[in-house]
């Protein structure tokens, strides 16, 4: 069923329009960090080294001088592209898969789902750690970690969206017409289950920030001198008494990005459809 | 047959066992809806006596099921019933407070719903079901449980001592419907209300509810209020009938002189829609427009629209119930007394 | 039922045999040589490297150090760690209770929280506070756990001193990892008991219920809740894995002395045995949960029975 998108449809949601604003705020921000920022992420002035607040800069300095406002802003740009490519991947992933297994069913439903269950033995932390420790630590593993994680939860809900629009009328008038199953999949499956995917999609990518900062935080992800938000986390607990603001701004950049796409994603599925279940 | 007077006082607190069982006057319910307050029920008078079959009658959106409800006191929020009274055995039940209304519904008016697969609660079996109104009346479980699988067998469920332990989902649309109409004549009410209790169902056990209907009517002296868009339920089983349209009542009659002799053009209307057998005739006949919309009511009679034989006045002012010399009820300017 | 289970049971199992078989292959794939991480190749000869290496097993080709690993996990032998030598299981022993402390408190607190805390923004659904609630919960979500507890610690350990900062210390020191555990699940829980309760209240079998002359308290009880709780339930038994996920990563902002902790340091060390083994406990912990889960959902909704006993066959 489709909805006119109306501007006042969306000013009336308040949730999309706060969500749609810290979206657009923080792509702007990492976008325009080589303006924004007022010194480079990596620039060390170690006479200025531990200072808050004040006059040393907006979010003072850690212990290599460097200026933190700084890092959190360059930090934005890492938990975007990261998040993005994570998303990405799982998604792809999680709906090529859960199409096939819902389209075809018998041995590729089984195997596929099989395969679900096995990403679901393990809590997604759990997994994503020990792929990470296989694979060695660096920023790459870590978003392969955790789309490998992530990919079930796209494929379970896709396959089951398929499974009830397979024996739709549209469905079967396609293959009436001669349609081959990868063009009923693709061509007339698929296109209704955007709007579950795109809210999926966006209510994922906080989870992957999160996720992929927490792993940084374990020194297993990117690594120092990267402004990474976990990286700066975890170098800011090990300084806990001498520099606390080190390990409060991260965690609100992480906090306000993560709230602003969980404020869109619900948004867009009150707009898109309010019964949707992820 | 006693027709709504609304003169006569009314007594609070004490059964009044000598007028009618039911005696609904002048009940208004409205919703409040984002475009407004929608009064879906206006100013509905009706009696129903002792034992006797009453229908309902209209088409969906009527204000049919809304007015049932009105009478249990279960219209669903953003409903609020807005003015009248519903007299049972005298006392009005709009009155009452909540634990009050909660002793009444089941003991002395109970109702059946529209969709039986729905209706049942998943979790529980179906004599548990039953048995769980029979001990609001202070029954031992055991005995309860006795007295609820005879009752399934008195609504004519095959097998009923093994269905008795069956899960909802485990019965029939058919036998959901027994399950909850014996769930609801258990405590042998006065008064059972059945909201189309034949429509989602097949024809052959639309006949059978309907048999079953009267008979437990007979064997408990049970008054039946039957909410219906069937013309020809109300054919089969009403003794008066009460004609709804867009909320009000346009005409009330006995059976017989409503379909000899229908007065509202509504009703005429109505009873030219049903088709006919072996009467060669042809095209079926439809009543042109559609039902107004609740919110947008044209000014004067609500039915003038679509009314073919509308004069002026019908356009600007509402048509009172007026009651005829021969008893009847009827709401049309152009009725002659 | 009870086939049902077993059925589901061993399913669980063959799957934790394939993540065993995953997991091994994978970290074969391991960059660097335990050994040598271990050892000072300036002052430890060759002869004796390799000598170690024949000790752990790790000159014989993969597939044979699975099934010896396999055969050894079977008799209840993990292995001995490379750091420390000591036998994996009993590493895992005294760590376990720990984990399971602060997971099972946290899991128990959680739904003592959020289940009221979503029933009471059913009941008064669309007003201010509902949506309050909602709004506190769901940007709950937001907040990274190991943050979180970075911030609490901050605050009530080292400027208010009213809890230890780490480590454990008895009931005091529970505190703060809990809470920290705790704080961001409740938004999922709250929303699925709010969610499930508004859907409930709208059921036709609710209507009926009322109709009978049931007084409301026990529409209410016997007729709203027994159906909207069940899968608020079977959530409580499918968190389990959750929360020991998470306390991996609060385990070492708190260091708690828990299997959190000596997996992380096991991965620093590329300790194989110990991480496999702990990994191999926590799958089975999760085939556990997720089987219990499932049965007890058959237990509390007789439709799902009948699924399962067509599946069972």
């Amino acid at each position: 069923m489709k909805r006119q998108f109306s501007p006042r449809l969306l000013l009336r949601n308040g949730q999309l329009m706060a969500g749609l604003i810290i979206f657009m705020t923080v792509l702007v921000v990492a976008i325009g960090a080589d303006y924004l920022a007022p010194k480079a992420f990596d620039e060390m002035d170690i006479p200025n080294k531990l200072q808050p607040p004040g006059e040393s800069g907006v979010m003072g300095t850690d212990q290599y001088g460097r200026d933190l406002l700084s890092r959190v802003i360059y930090g934005s740009r890492i938990a975007l592209r990261v998040g993005l490519i994570v998303v990405v991947i799982e998604s792809v992933l999680g709906v090529t898969l859960g199409l096939v297994a819902g389209y075809y069913g018998g041995w590729a439903d089984r195997l596929i789902s099989f395969l679900t269950d096995m990403t679901w033995a393990l809590p997604p932390i759990v997994l994503a750690l020990a792929i990470v420790t296989a694979l060695g630590p660096s920023l790459n593993n870590v978003v392969i970690a955790i789309a490998l994680v992530s990919w079930a939860g796209y494929a379970r809900l896709i396959r089951s969206k398929t499974q009830s629009l397979k024996n739709m009328p549209f469905v079967e008038a396609a293959r009436a017409l001669g349609e081959s199953d990868t063009a009923i999949m693709f061509r007339y499956i698929l296109p209704n289950t955007f709007s579950l995917i795109i809210v999926l999609a966006t209510l994922s990518l906080p989870t992957a920030i999160l996720s992929t900062t927490s792993l940084s935080f374990l020194g297993l992800g990117s690594q120092p001198p990267a402004p990474d938000w976990g990286v700066i986390l975890n170098e800011g607990i090990s300084l806990i008494f001498n520099a606390p603001w080190i390990s409060i701004f991260p965690g609100l950049a992480i906090v306000f990005t993560a709230l602003g796409f969980n404020l869109l994603g619900e948004g867009l599925r009150d707009i898109l459809d309010p019964r949707m279940k992820v | 047959m006693n027709l709504p007077d609304t003169q006569s006082p009314v007594v609070r607190g004490i059964s009044d066992l000598s007028g009618p069982l039911l005696s609904v006057r002048n009940l208004t319910t409205s919703f409040v809806t984002s475009r407004g307050k929608v009064r879906a029920v206006t100013d509905v008078s009706f009696d129903v006596d002792r034992g006797e079959v009453f229908a309902l009658v209209g088409e969906s959106g009527c204000g049919k099921s809304t007015t049932a409800l009105s009478v249990m006191r279960l219209v669903p929020p953003p409903g609020v019933v807005d003015a009248g009274e519903i007299l049972l055995d005298g006392r009005d039940l709009l009155a009452l407070d909540r634990d009050s209304i909660a002793k009444v519904r089941g003991k002395q008016v109970a109702m059946i719903f529209q969709n039986p697969l729905v209706a049942l609660t998943p979790v529980y079996r179906a004599g548990a079901q039953i048995e769980e109104a029979i001990v609001l009346d202070e029954i031992p479980r055991a005995e309860a449980w006795r007295l609820a699988v005879q009752v399934m067998g008195d609504v004519k469920i095959s097998d009923h001592e093994e269905r008795a332990l069956s899960y909802p989902h485990e019965l029939s649309g058919g036998m959901r419907q027994r399950v909850m109409t014996g769930m609801m004549i258990s405590r042998s009410p006065k008064l059972l209300i059945a909201d189309e209790p034949t429509t989602a169902l097949d024809v052959t056990i639309q006949a059978q509810i309907l048999d079953l209907l009267l008979d437990l009517r007979e064997r408990n002296r049970m008054a039946l209020l039957i909410i219906t868009h069937d013309l020809g339920v109300v054919a089969e089983i009403a003794d008066r009938v009460a004609v709804m349209y867009a909320g009000r009542i346009v005409e009330q009659a006995g059976v017989v002189e409503l379909y000899e002799e229908p007065l509202h053009p509504y009703t005429q209307l109505l009873m030219r829609a049903l088709p006919r057998l072996g009467k060669g005739q042809g095209r079926l006949e439809t009543i042109a427009g559609s039902v107004p919309s609740l919110v947008d009511m044209p000014p004067g009679c609500p039915f003038h629209p679509r009314c073919p034989m509308a004069k002026p006045i019908c356009s600007t002012q509402e048509p009172t119930a007026r009651r005829l010399p021969s008893g009847r009820m009827v709401a049309c300017h152009l009725v002659e007394d | 039922m009870f086939n049902y289970a077993v059925k589901r049971l061993a399913f669980g199992l063959v799957v934790v045999f394939a993540v065993t078989v995953v997991l091994f292959g994978v970290m074969q794939l391991m960059p660097g040589d335990p050994i040598r991480l271990i050892t000072d190749p300036s002052r430890v000869p060759e002869w004796r490297i390799q000598e170690l290496r024949r000790e752990y097993g790790l000159d014989k080709p993969a597939y044979v150090q699975y099934l010896l690993w396999m055969g050894k996990l079977l008799r209840g032998d993990l292995g001995q760690s490379i750091f420390t030598g000591q036998k994996v299981s009993i590493l895992i022993a005294a760590r376990l209770p720990y984990t399971l402390l602060l997971a099972f408190t946290s899991l128990l607190l959680h739904y003592a929280i959020a289940v009221p805390l979503g029933l009471f923004a059913a009941i008064r659904a669309n007003s201010r506070i509902d949506r309050a609630i909602v709004f506190v919960t769901t940007a709950l979500r937001a907040v990274p756990g190991f943050w979180l507890g970075i911030l609490l610690m901050l605050l009530f350990a080292i400027n208010l001193r009213w809890f230890p900062i780490s480590g454990y210390s008895g009931p005091m020191s529970m505190v703060l990892p809990v809470a920290t555990l705790t704080l961001p699940m409740l938004g999922g829980t709250v929303r699925l008991t709010r969610s499930e309760v508004l859907e409930t209240l709208r059921e036709p079998f609710v209507l009926t219920a009322y109709a009978k002359g049931l007084p409301e308290r026990r529409v209410i009880l016997r007729h709203v809740l027994r159906n909207a709780l069940i899968p608020v339930t079977v959530m409580f038994f499918l968190s389990l894995p959750w929360i020991v996920g998470g306390s991996v990563i609060i385990e070492n902002v708190f260091a708690w002395p828990g299997m959190g902790r000596l997996l992380w340091n096991s991965i620093t060390n590329q300790d194989l045995p110990v991480v496999q083994g702990i990994i191999v406990i926590i799958a089975m912990l999760t085939v556990v949960s997720n089987t219990i889960g499932d049965i007890i959902s058959a237990m509390l909704d007789p439709r799902i029975r009948i699924e399962m006993e067509e599946v069972a066959g």
